[in-house]
């Protein structure tokens, strides 16, 4: 097994700030949208944009919630391992808002199906988009795209890309990890 | 990831903690699903799940089929009075025709104890046991535990009192094995001739005041007294047992302490609780309804997620 540094603690930084810059120029105020992680990684990086939003741009109060896609998958005992449930916390309805997906590696685009899914639950959102912090290319099995992502990757199938954070790895960075 | 040491669920006395836990766990989920305002994933599209029940039920049969649509399962329901069992067909041949349109899991109730447990033996299907004759409820115990852990936190350690008809009760039994293997201390309170002999040798102790018990206890699971079971009089009258064995408003508030009350249903108000009980802050009765659900879903979720 060998291990590969995509990104470095102070590159995902820079893309972190350079991720809410963008998304600062198309929501403004952030009146109408909302940020909603994929549960569970995406919750991470949701987070850390939360409090670079709020501390670093002074953008107020930003709405988050966690979105759990488990019982909206399409692979339900299709998998040897059976699928484990996380929490799911929207306490606010997302009818006519926007609503911004955030998870951490795009690969197939099957969670963000079943997310599309799952998000309706909630009513009907005005507009969906897709951030992300790495895209794998040329791996996708459904058109699905990202609107805004930290690197686009390069990687085979049996290459895993893995993101670790501070506060539940010990330290930021991106790794290519191949078997 | 975890899943259940079971391919039915047949009882609580052939499932572990760690099953306990997973479903509660997986409950927990549910529950929140089921507060959404579209309460309803798409998991078991390719599950057909049979309904069938050969007892008369509201509340346990509502609460399967409603989990069941909850899930997006395909539901057939069937009850036995309107059936070919009329007729005199056996019950394996009965649910192996169900099964020939293809069905993956089946949910019954049955008078004779042991039904389920026979036919998971007998019959390709993941079965669910939803009462078998004075036997087991597993669900029924898995959303009363369930509730008084939503309620105090948590099982272990609390003192609970079954009351009533502990002879004829498939929700005592399975109550007793769930509440001691998450190390709850149980007792059953009730008159001498609903209380079965040995009970003692499953664990629990016997006390035949209702105020010691109550004085005792932080929860009191009040227990239907099942007319429709008695072949003979087990109490001289329905009056001297709501006396002696029912809780009224004005003996819950004599206790030095607040506990919680709950009820499998259905209720006989003035028997063996007073309407202002059944409806009172401490009364847990409609969140165990509600808990149903969730507990319902939880059960057939994992059991389906085994079925290949």
């Amino acid at each position: 097994m060998s291990q590969k540094v995509l990104l470095t603690a102070k590159e995902v930084t820079i893309i972190l700030h350079r991720l809410a810059c963008q998304l600062i120029e198309k929501h403004l105020d952030f009146s109408d949208t909302i940020l909603v992680g994929i549960q569970p990684r995406g919750v991470f990086l949701a987070e850390r944009l939360k409090e670079i939003l709020e501390k670093e741009y002074q953008t107020p109060s930003i709405t988050l919630g966690y979105l759990d896609i488990t019982f909206f998958r399409d692979d339900f005992r299709r998998t040897e391992k059976p699928l484990e449930a996380n929490k799911t916390n929207i306490d606010f309805i997302v009818e006519n808002k926007k609503v911004i997906f955030i998870d951490d590696v795009l690969f197939t685009g099957r969670s963000i199906r079943s997310a599309l899914t799952a998000i309706q639950s909630f009513g009907r959102p005005s507009e969906i988009e897709l951030l992300v912090l790495i895209d794998r290319r040329f791996s996708r099995n459904l058109p699905i795209q990202p609107d805004y992502r930290g690197r686009q990757v390069d990687a085979i199938n049996n290459e895993k890309v893995k993101v670790c954070w501070k506060e539940n790895d010990g330290e930021d960075g991106v790794y290519l990890i191949t078997n | 990831m975890k899943e259940l040491s079971v391919n039915h669920l047949l009882g609580i006395k052939y499932i572990n903690k760690n099953d306990i836990d997973l479903i509660f766990e997986t409950a927990d989920h549910f529950k929140e699903v089921i507060n959404r305002p579209i309460k309803k994933v798409p998991s078991l599209r390719d599950i057909t799940i049979a309904n069938i029940f050969f007892e008369n039920s509201t509340r346990t049969k509502l609460s399967f089929e409603l989990a069941q649509k909850r899930l997006s399962a395909d539901v057939i329901s069937f009850s036995a009075a309107q059936s070919s069992v009329k007729k005199g067909e056996t019950l394996i041949d009965t649910v192996n025709n169900i099964l020939s349109m293809k069905v993956d899991m089946v949910v019954m109730r049955h008078a004779n104890p042991g039904a389920a447990y026979f036919l998971s033996k007998n019959v390709k299907a993941s079965i669910v046991n939803a009462g078998d004759g004075a036997h087991e409820h597993p669900t029924q115990a898995l959303l009363d535990s369930y509730s008084i852990r939503e309620k105090l936190g948590d099982v272990a350690g609390k003192k609970v009192v079954i009351v009533g008809d502990i002879l004829h009760s498939r929700v005592a039994l399975s109550n007793i094995y769930a509440l001691q293997m998450q190390g709850a201390e149980v007792k059953v309170c009730g008159p001498k001739t609903l209380i079965p002999k040995h009970i003692e040798s499953l664990g629990v102790t016997v006390e035949p005041n209702l105020r010691k018990a109550l004085e005792w206890c932080d929860v009191a699971n009040m227990l239907r007294v099942q007319n429709e079971r008695m072949d003979v009089n087990y109490f001289p009258s329905t009056r001297e047992y709501a006396q002696q064995y029912g809780v009224d408003k004005n003996l819950l508030d004599s206790l030095h302490k607040e506990i919680v009350i709950m009820h499998p249903g259905p209720i006989n108000r003035g028997v063996e609780i007073t309407s202002d009980v059944a409806d009172s802050q401490q009364s847990v009765i409609l969140d165990q309804v509600e808990n149903g659900v969730a507990i319902r879903m939880a059960v057939i979720y994992l059991l389906a997620s085994k079925i290949k």
